[in-house]
């Protein structure tokens, strides 16, 4: 394969699968509304299109008409960029998930993952990390002191819960011996449901603690601290109309998405069936590589339905309850966790 | 293909270093450091160091910074003030900052031993690394971590509340 072939290719890919991702947010936010909706016993969006699944189409085309406004005490440069780094790093994670069975056509590199990288593991965590600068940017450079709290809030609260998030990974990465996510997911396939790292590997309290952890990462209910819309009126996005506030409203479905897909891929196999091979598979290249990617789909789905019903049942962490929650609790036990896979690796 | 992605991140890194201290404003200068941060990454991984520059991410541009810019948004600091320099700084400062760089810069010209990594050079997995770590050096990454151990000791013990005084009290009334 030359040079131009493997850029094309990679061009494609990466084409393909923001125009899905986006997409997939979209329509995100219409489930979270719908969903949400029927939980507080309401119809949610149902006006535009059939059962409303036009609705995002229109909240779409809303955000692009609206008028710009840019307050006038804004520091300029950081507003302007907050967020698009905000959502530009929410849209590369996605570039290491592998999505289904390495398939390729035509002397194509495998399709389904963007880049196969080695640590495509740390490539998230590195990418999440520097998300935070979107919103303490934001916050801070929007001259206003609800996102200025929110903005400081949202930083401590990343800052502390991406070490119970790194730590909760790594009795999985000491599982599988590889931070290639790839080799992550293989080391699952043996036995169907019995070899996910959740349930076989007895990562589970990894698991939760992964859930917790990543729900704060993801500034979401119940952690949801930064946005906090009756203490902040809208947190560090306060002072941004029209597509900026878009652009971090879709940041955050991304990463929300994000964390669906890597939960699926450390913890429930990945792409593989949770049938192992109770269901022969079948001859065909075309039909593998749909049911690997309907498997993927249908686990990170199940996931973004677990965030919608968590928003919709559980209120709001004080916050200093979310600091002791973090620090106190997840960040030990994580440790243990690690403690007690690496004696039991040891001892097998 | 290395090369000019060479010269377009060591461009970044030395643009942004510049600018971290032209910049008269502190969260200009701490977003400059991180574009330096996050360029040296992309150099290590030129050189096939994949785990270090995730690591540089992750750690430096993904954590320490965030530390600095929460700082500097919860104090609000403000534009320095320039001045025109001291006529010490000129004189003193500015030839031994010259002579260091060419101290250093013959002891590590002149040393015998020291790795050499090209830039087209394999990836270094992780696992090779963790191989060299655990058993050549050993002792060195042992005694660094304890080292980082004391030092959160210490700031746990600088920052944490007097034993007698839990909530911290006779702190904010001065001892009354």
């Amino acid at each position: 394969m030359t040079i131009v072939q493997f850029i094309l290719w990679s061009v494609l890919k990466v084409a393909v699968v923001t125009v899905v991702m986006l997409l997939a947010v979209a329509y995100t936010v219409l489930l979270e509304r719908k969903l949400v909706g029927r939980i507080q016993n309401r119809w949610g969006p149902s006006r535009v299109g059939p059962f409303g699944l036009l609705q995002p189409l229109v909240d779409g085309a809303k955000s692009f008409l609206k008028e710009d406004i840019i307050p006038t005490g804004v520091y300029r440069p950081l507003y302007l960029i907050a967020p698009i780094l905000a959502l530009g790093c929410a849209l590369i994670s996605i570039g290491v998930v592998p999505f289904g069975v390495p398939v390729s056509v035509a002397g194509s590199p495998p399709l389904f993952q963007i880049a196969n990288v080695n640590i495509g593991l740390l490539v998230i965590l590195a990418v999440t990390s520097i998300g935070v600068y979107g919103i303490a940017l934001a916050g801070w450079s929007s001259n206003s002191k609800y996102s200025l709290l929110g903005a400081l809030r949202s930083s401590a609260q990343l800052v502390s819960y991406e070490l119970a998030l790194g730590l909760s990974l790594v009795g999985v990465v000491l599982r599988a011996g590889s931070l290639n996510l790839r080799v992550i997911v293989e080391q699952q396939a043996t036995q169907g449901m019995l070899s996910w790292n959740v349930f076989g590997g007895m990562q589970f309290v990894a698991f939760f603690i992964y859930l917790m952890a990543a729900y704060a990462e993801t500034n979401r209910s119940p952690f949801d601290l930064p946005e906090a819309e009756s203490e902040l009126t809208g947190g560090y996005h306060t002072e941004y109309s029209s597509m900026k506030f878009a652009m971090f409203f879709m940041a955050e479905y991304a990463n929300m998405i994000t964390v669906g897909c890597v939960a699926t891929l450390l913890f429930f196999g990945g792409w593989t069936s949770p049938f192992g091979d109770l269901i022969p598979p079948f001859e065909n290249v075309f039909f593998d590589a749909g049911l690997s990617l309907f498997w993927f789909v249908l686990k990170v789905f199940s996931f973004l339905f677990l965030y919608v019903w968590v928003r919709g049942t559980l209120p709001r962490f004080r916050y200093d309850q979310l600091m002791n929650f973090g620090w106190r609790w997840l960040m030990p036990l994580a440790i243990l966790n690690i403690v007690a896979t690496s004696l039991w690796l040891a001892y097998r | 293909m290395h090369l000019i992605l060479f010269l377009v991140f060591a461009g970044f890194c030395l643009v942004g270093a510049i600018n971290l201290l032209l910049q008269s404003h502190p969260i200009n200068s701490a977003l400059s450091l991180i574009v330096v941060m996050v360029s040296l990454a992309v150099l290590y991984l030129l050189l096939g160091a994949e785990f270090l520059a995730a690591a540089q991410v992750i750690v430096y541009a993904g954590a320490i910074m965030v530390l600095f810019t929460f700082v500097i948004m919860l104090l609000n600091a403000s534009r320095e003030e320039r001045t025109l320099g001291s006529r010490a700084a000129l004189r003193v400062g500015f030839p031994s900052v010259v002579a260091i760089l060419a101290i250093i810069a013959t002891v590590i010209l002149h040393t015998q031993g020291l790795g050499v990594a090209r830039l087209s050079d394999g990836i270094t997995s992780t696992e090779e690394l963790s191989a060299v770590l655990f058993t050549k050096l050993l002792l060195p990454f042992e005694v660094t971590s304890v080292l980082i151990l004391i030092a959160i000791l210490g700031a746990v013990a600088l920052a944490g509340h007097d034993a007698r005084d839990p909530q911290g009290i006779r702190e904010r009334t001065g001892g009354k």
